[in-house]
């Protein structure tokens, strides 16, 4: 099957100013590569602060003022420039947010989901798509304080569907909810993935991610260093990066076994390995190769020298 | 509704209370006032020529001879009975003198008020807008410069430069010398009012645009304008649609204490147009040891700005849905 989305060495850069003068480029997201297809639902794990909104705020092209990106994005078989994904933004490819603070607080969710159009059809899709989550015309005159964090989350999911979106990138989009709520809207995204959908799942919670995800990449500082489908996590011999097996054994149901050490921060290291400075198979070639790249490996791919092996537990 | 009766209620007692201290606070700094209201008013020379009789009459006049506490006791229970007193200097009731001069500032001060609102609002959004770009360098460049630029400067460079130099505008007072009142006319009002005005709010101006571009700065970083933007929706949209909507809560509030600032300014300006104004009148007052009639002005005006702070949280309240919608489920 075709890839809705296919995304190839990208790189995302901030520009710091130090003390006023001295120019800085904060590197935050290094030479990732991810694809999407239609009908499947791709997680992305990686923990707080390992540039995954920034990936989805990358791809929708609205990344902040003082950053620059590199590499290739291509949705549909054709590169996606920033003027193409301001065209797509909305209709096509859309966002599923964290909460509700990314609502208006000032305006009510119809007028929001209308986006100030008065058209007619406009407003018939607006209730038909807060309907199909259970949302009646009351919600439409509502302002977002006035919202419970569960139809919060529903009035996002509808804000998606109000057009028929062929990719639809849900940043953490079950925070706060308890297991049975965020199940709920795990299965939303199920239904829309197999609408014909391609769904990329920001999340940092694994364990939630093999729930509903076809593959899973796993995110560390930046890169990606693992793409492996959901079935490859039934055993932690068929994970091929040290870091994914160590957040295999951190699940409740491996043993809850913490994760020693934290990710480094953007731009604070200049070669090999991010992850080698919490991994004990590392080597001296891990920390000193400049970049090592991403590399199939056993049905899956790898950023690693000594795939296979375990981090120190 | 309720809810909001009683919170103008407790506004109201909190209003009687500062308006009290306010006028202790007054009567204090004129008490120690090294000048002394016969020095000043009559004149040494006089003063020497006269009987100690005259004197003594003098000194009644002025209140000089009479204990602090009981002056400003006699002058509170005048208030109490709706009696402001009267002007030592003027000669008229103390109400009558600040409502001539009030009429004068009050076309002033609200031309000021308008102006420098919305000006310093569309300068604001437009910086905030364009973050970063020449137009924000101007405007944030401009606002800095007017900032730490001393009003009455600004005010005689002004004078300077349209009435000495280009001579499109009078010198000074409100209405033209040596014309009788009724042929005074309305135009004649703005030509006088032009400058002081101007000075007013370009300094006005520069407060509220540099508050209003920090706060659409905050919203345009703010989750929802992204997510707006995530949603297709354009930056001309982004803007008039979030943003004006969202800095228009803050921009409420800083209009009506932006009262306080500008009747505050006033009393320099005035004093350089000579335009007859409360705030000039206020300088008389202060400087003439005019003890009623510095404590009428001082208790109106900040009656004034505090009338101001309250209407401010009220249309606050009545334009956030927040508290509107959240007062109502109570
Ligand atoms: N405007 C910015 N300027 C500089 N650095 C930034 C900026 N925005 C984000 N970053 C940095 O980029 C990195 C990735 O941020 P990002 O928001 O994508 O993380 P995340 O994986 O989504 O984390 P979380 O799970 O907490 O949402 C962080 O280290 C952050 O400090
Ligand atoms: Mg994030």
């Amino acid at each position: 099957m075709e890839p809705i989305l296919e995304i190839e060495h990208m790189s995302v850069y901030f520009t710091q100013y130090e003390r006023g003068i001295r120019r800085r480029v904060l590197p935050v997201i290094r030479d990732l590569t991810l694809s999407v297809e239609a009908g499947q639902i791709v997680a992305v794990v990686g923990a707080s602060g390992s540039g995954k909104s920034l990936l989805a705020h990358g791809i929708l092209g609205i990344l902040p003022y003082n950053s620059h990106m590199e590499g290739e994005i291509r949705y549909a078989g054709e590169p996606l420039p920033r003027e193409r994904s301001a065209e797509l933004r909305g209709k096509e490819i859309v966002l599923i947010p964290q909460g509700v603070n990314y609502l208006d607080p000032l305006m009510k969710v119809g007028a929001q989901l209308r986006k100030g159009s008065r058209d007619e059809k406009v407003r018939e899709r607006t209730s038909r798509a807060l309907r199909r989550y259970g949302l009646s015309e009351e919600t439409e005159e509502m302002y977002p304080f006035e919202l419970s964090g569960g139809m919060a989350r529903r009035v996002l999911i509808a804000s998606a569907v109000t057009g028929i979106p062929r990719l639809i990138i849900a940043d953490e989009p079950t925070p706060g909810l308890d297991v049975r709520a965020a199940k709920r809207i795990l299965g939303h995204f199920r239904e829309l993935a197999d609408e014909g959908a391609g769904i990329l799942f920001i999340t940092h919670d694994l364990e939630q991610a093999l729930t509903v995800a076809d593959q899973v990449a796993v995110f560390y500082a930046g890169e990606t260093i693992e793409v492996a489908s959901a079935a490859d996590f039934s055993d932690v011999e068929n994970l091929r990066h040290p870091f994914t097996r160590a957040i295999w054994r951190a699940m409740p149901e491996h043993g809850f076994h913490p994760v020693s050490g934290t990710q480094p921060y953007p731009g604070s290291r200049e070669t090999g390995c991010s992850f080698a400075g919490q991994c004990s198979a590392s080597t001296e070639t891990c920390r000193e190769t400049d970049l090592i790249p991403l590399r199939e490996c056993c049905g899956g791919m790898v950023r690693c020298l000594h795939p296979g092996k375990e981090a120190s537990l | 509704m309720k809810h909001r009766l009683q919170f103008a209620g407790k506004k109201l007692i909190r209003m009687a209370l500062l308006l009290l201290g306010v006028s202790i606070v007054t009567f204090l700094l004129m008490c120690a006032s090294p000048l002394d209201p016969l020095q000043t008013n009559v004149g040494q020379v006089a003063l020497g020529s006269m009987s100690p009789e005259q004197v003594a009459r003098l000194e009644a006049y002025w209140g000089v001879d009479t204990p602090p506490v009981q002056r400003y006791l006699g002058w509170l229970g005048g208030v109490l009975h709706g009696d402001m007193g009267t002007s030592l200097l003027y000669r008229q009731p103390v109400l009558t003198v600040i409502g001539q001069r009030l009429a004068n500032s009050v076309f002033l001060l609200l031309a000021v008020w308008v102006f420098s609102g919305i000006l310093g609002l569309v300068l604001g959004v437009a910086a905030g807008a364009f973050r970063g770009k020449w137009p924000d360098r101007l405007i944030r460049g401009y606002c800095l410069l007017i900032s730490s630029t001393p009003t009455f400067w600004l005010a005689i460079l002004l004078l300077l430069i349209f009435s000495v130099w280009l001579g499109w505008f009078p010198i000074g007072l409100s209405v033209p010398a040596g014309v009788a009142a009724d042929a005074v006319t309305f135009v004649d009002r703005i030509r006088h009012a032009v400058l002081p005005a101007l000075t007013l709010s370009i300094t006005g101006v520069a407060n509220i645009a540099l508050h209003t571009r920090e706060k659409m700065i905050d919203v345009l970083e703010s989750d929802y304008v992204l997510f707006a933007r995530a949603r297709g929706e354009s930056e001309t949209s982004v803007i008039l649609r979030h943003g004006l909507r969202n800095v228009s809560l803050p921009a409420i509030t800083l209009q009506f204490a932006s009262v306080s600032e500008i009747i505050g300014g006033s009393v320099l300006v005035e004093q350089v147009f000579s335009y007859p104004g409360l705030g000039q009148v206020a300088v008389t007052a202060g400087l003439g040891s005019d003890l009623p009639l510095l404590l009428g002005i001082t208790v109106i005006t900040s009656a004034i700005v505090f009338a101001g702070n309250l209407i401010a949280d009220l249309l606050y309240g009545a334009a956030d849905p927040r508290i509107r919608r959240g007062a109502a489920r109570e």
